[in-house]
């Protein structure tokens, strides 16, 4: 057990350091380097910088050294928190990215939790009451909330919430949170602007988790331990949700650690539409702007997250799947 | 014998399915008798396991118990007609596991991977008996030793993929009678087994019978199986019990040409017990594609056109035990029922 958490947490390290040089790579990739940039912004601002001023900045950035060298000390200082500084906003890269990294997370959660939520229960239903009239209702309504673009449905709420309910939808805080310290009024005010844009986000995942869950479920559901269960004399709901259900979730563990990236991409449209804080329009706007040390410390931010999201999986699957823990014995 | 404990009459099982329909039991009779063997024979798909099924009314979807009745006569004295109850009814589900216990062919697949073989045996225990947690598990521990499971605490505690085929149809017999039934259903309990293990399971089937005065239904496609445990036979074609009767009779004196060439199949039964019938001239028909008439008859030998391939053949009892479905033995029209 021991060795193959050993090997896991091995391999997750690798992927970071990979995923760490696709960031340097990213910083990396616009024409010319940091100070080039830099000169121009400044000229562009009408200030003018010297010859000896700019060498003097590429030695203290180390520009003048091999690009492995400047690979490790980029490394080195974001090991130590220094991300650089943000080219766009003249701050460094972690004061604009602020709250918002945690906010991703946050509203990704919340979107996974409310997308399992839904699709979970709907699966299992349409499995067990397979080409019922429900179950070709659910595939319909699937079907066009997979056809229908999440930010569009945000628009259509957003209307309908302003038109009926005189609600502003956007946002997650407060005007008068908006840049308050976290207290608990804060949180308790992002507390009652999740629900919203948890459901929306949710909605991208549901009818296609569906789909999955049903299909799962109907290849449990012929499988002969069902019907040892019932000869044993198991009532019908139980024999379904203690043996096929249990083998059908089991496979969205090891889902959980790409949820993370998939909601961060699939929502920055819609984050944009309900101006969420998030950092996926962000990394958008960074990309535009060819702000690359924000671009960059994002794509490495989420990559690492993603790792350990990933590492995670692996340890709930342990946990839950009694093959795996014995073929860590033998 | 006394009164039998189960008796199943005209029993048909129909799958219906988009593209037709199977009658995978087609009028299937027989009568089980407490601390008796009824071994059913026949080549694979000729609805054994179907059968079975309808009697504890597990059949899949999209089969159906269309007819017959199925009469158990209950602990309590009662009879029901398993057709005509509810498959839903507490009932029902009284009776599976508590009155009939069913063992399947695969051993594997047949038990959860998720859950501990104790597990599975407590619910099993707890279903029909009212005990505590620690009572059932020290059941459980008790039956694992009955069946022959070595180290019984520790292997309660194990998952069915920790253990060999052999062991796993062990646990398959424990979580059968789990909950003390009176009928056990057998259903190619050694097929996925080696020829060693085979005759394991089968002793140990046996010695359970013998102690608790079980009635069995062994199901196999296996003539050396039936010569070894059975006390009756009822041998199936394509969804019909084709010629039923007491062992020896099957064995000696087989009437009907079917169950002739299955025992033409084995070299010699007593020499090879568990050689496989392979060798029966022609092949099954596909189960949408029925030969009318007797269904047996485009692999005939006795095959009688004009006749055979007319209408189906009624039973014709021989004497009081044996029964045939064949019109070479059709009996004068007033005999038949
Ligand atoms: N789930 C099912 N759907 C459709 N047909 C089935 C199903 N299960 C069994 N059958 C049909 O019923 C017939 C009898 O099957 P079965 O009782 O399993 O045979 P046996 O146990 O004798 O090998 C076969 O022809 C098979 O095709
Ligand atoms: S009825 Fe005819 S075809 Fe059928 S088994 Fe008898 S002789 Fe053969
Ligand atoms: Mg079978």
């Amino acid at each position: 057990m021991v060795t193959y958490i050993l090997q896991r947490l091995g391999l997750a390290l690798l992927t970071i350091l990979a995923i760490s040089v696709v960031s340097f790579v990213i910083i990396q990739l616009p024409p010319g380097d940091f100070v080039d940039t830099y000169i121009t912004n400044l000229a562009a601002s009408g200030s003018a910088v010297r010859a000896e001023e700019a060498a003097a900045l590429r030695i203290q950035y180390g520009l003048d050294q091999p690009i492995w060298v400047q690979y490790w000390k980029w490394l080195s200082r974001v090991a130590t928190g220094d991300f650089g500084m943000s080219m766009e906003w003249g701050r460094p890269v972690l004061e604009v990215i602020g709250d918002r990294l945690w906010l991703t997370i946050v509203i990704s959660i919340a979107a996974i939790l409310v997308t399992w939520g839904i699709a979970l229960p709907i699966g299992i239903y349409s499995a067990v009451r397979q080409y019922s009239i429900p179950d070709y209702v659910f595939t319909l309504i699937g079907f066009v909330g997979l056809a229908v673009p999440n930010f569009l449905l945000a628009l259509i709420i957003m209307y309908f919430g302003f038109k009926l309910f005189d609600l502003n939808i956007g946002g997650l805080f407060s005007a008068e949170y908006q840049l308050a310290p976290w207290s608990w009024g804060k949180i308790w005010d992002l507390t009652k602007h999740l629900p919203l844009p948890a459901v929306i986000l949710a909605l991208a995942g549901t009818a296609q988790l569906i789909r999955i869950m049903r299909a799962n479920l109907l290849d449990e559901l012929r499988r002969p331990y069902v019907t040892t269960a019932r000869a044993r004399g198991l009532p019908e709901w139980r024999v379904i949700m203690k043996y096929p259900v249990r083998a059908a979730l089991n496979p969205f563990a090891s889902t959980i650690g790409y949820l993370l990236p998939f909601v961060v991409s699939g929502s920055i449209v819609v984050s944009l539409v309900l101006s969420l804080p998030t950092v996926g329009p962000l990394l958008l706007r960074s990309l535009i702007a060819q702000d690359m040390f924000l671009a960059g410390t994002i794509v490495l931010l989420l990559g690492v997250l993603t790792v350990i999201g990933t590492f995670i999986s692996d340890l709930i699957l342990m946990w839950i799947d009694p093959r795996i823990r014995a073929g860590m014995h033998g | 014998m006394g009164e039998p404990i189960l008796s199943v009459r005209d029993l048909e099982t129909f799958f219906r399915p988009d593209e037709g329909i199977v009658r995978a039991v087609d009028g299937a009779s027989f009568d089980l008798y407490p601390g008796r063997t009824l071994g059913i024979v026949g080549e694979s798909g000729c609805g054994k396991s179907v059968t079975a099924r309808s009697i504890l009314r597990i059949v899949d979807h999209p089969g159906k118990v269309e007819r017959g009745e199925a009469l158990l006569r209950r602990g309590d004295g009662r009879i029901v007609d398993l057709v005509a109850i509810d498959a839903k009814s507490a009932e029902m589900r009284d009776i599976r596991g508590g009155e009939i216990g069913y063992v399947f062919q695969e051993p594997m697949s047949s038990l959860s991977s998720f859950h501990t073989i104790g597990n599975q045996v407590v619910e099993a225990i707890r279903l029909h008996r009212a005990v505590s947690a620690k009572e059932a598990r020290d059941r459980a521990i008790e039956l694992l030793q009955l069946v022959g499971i070595p180290r019984p605490e520790q292997r309660v505690d194990s998952y069915s993929f920790e253990l060999s085929g052999g062991l796993r149809q062990r646990v398959m017999i424990a979580l059968a009678l789990a909950a003390e039934p009176r009928i056990l259903i057998a259903d190619e309990p050694t097929t996925a087994l080696d020829v060693t293990t085979q005759a394991q399971i089968l002793e140990l089937i046996r010695k359970i019978q013998a102690d608790r005065n079980l009635a069995v239904i062994l199901i196999t496609h296996d003539m050396g199986v039936i010569a070894e445990m059975a006390d009756s036979v009822s041998v199936m074609y394509l969804g019909k019990v084709v010629e039923s009767g007491p062992v020896d009779t099957i064995f000696h004196a087989p009437r009907h040409p079917y169950t002739q060439a299955l025992l033409r199949s084995i070299p010699s039964v007593l020499a090879e017990p568990r050689s496989r019938l392979t060798t029966i001239a022609g092949s099954i028909p596909h189960p949408y594609a029925r030969p009318p008439g007797c269904p047996f008859h485009p692999r005939c030998q006795n095959f009688m056109p004009g006749t055979c391939d007319r209408s189906a053949p009624p039973v014709t009892r021989l004497d009081p035990e044996h029964e045939v479905r064949c019109f070479l033995y059709e009996a004068p029209a007033e005999a038949v029922a």
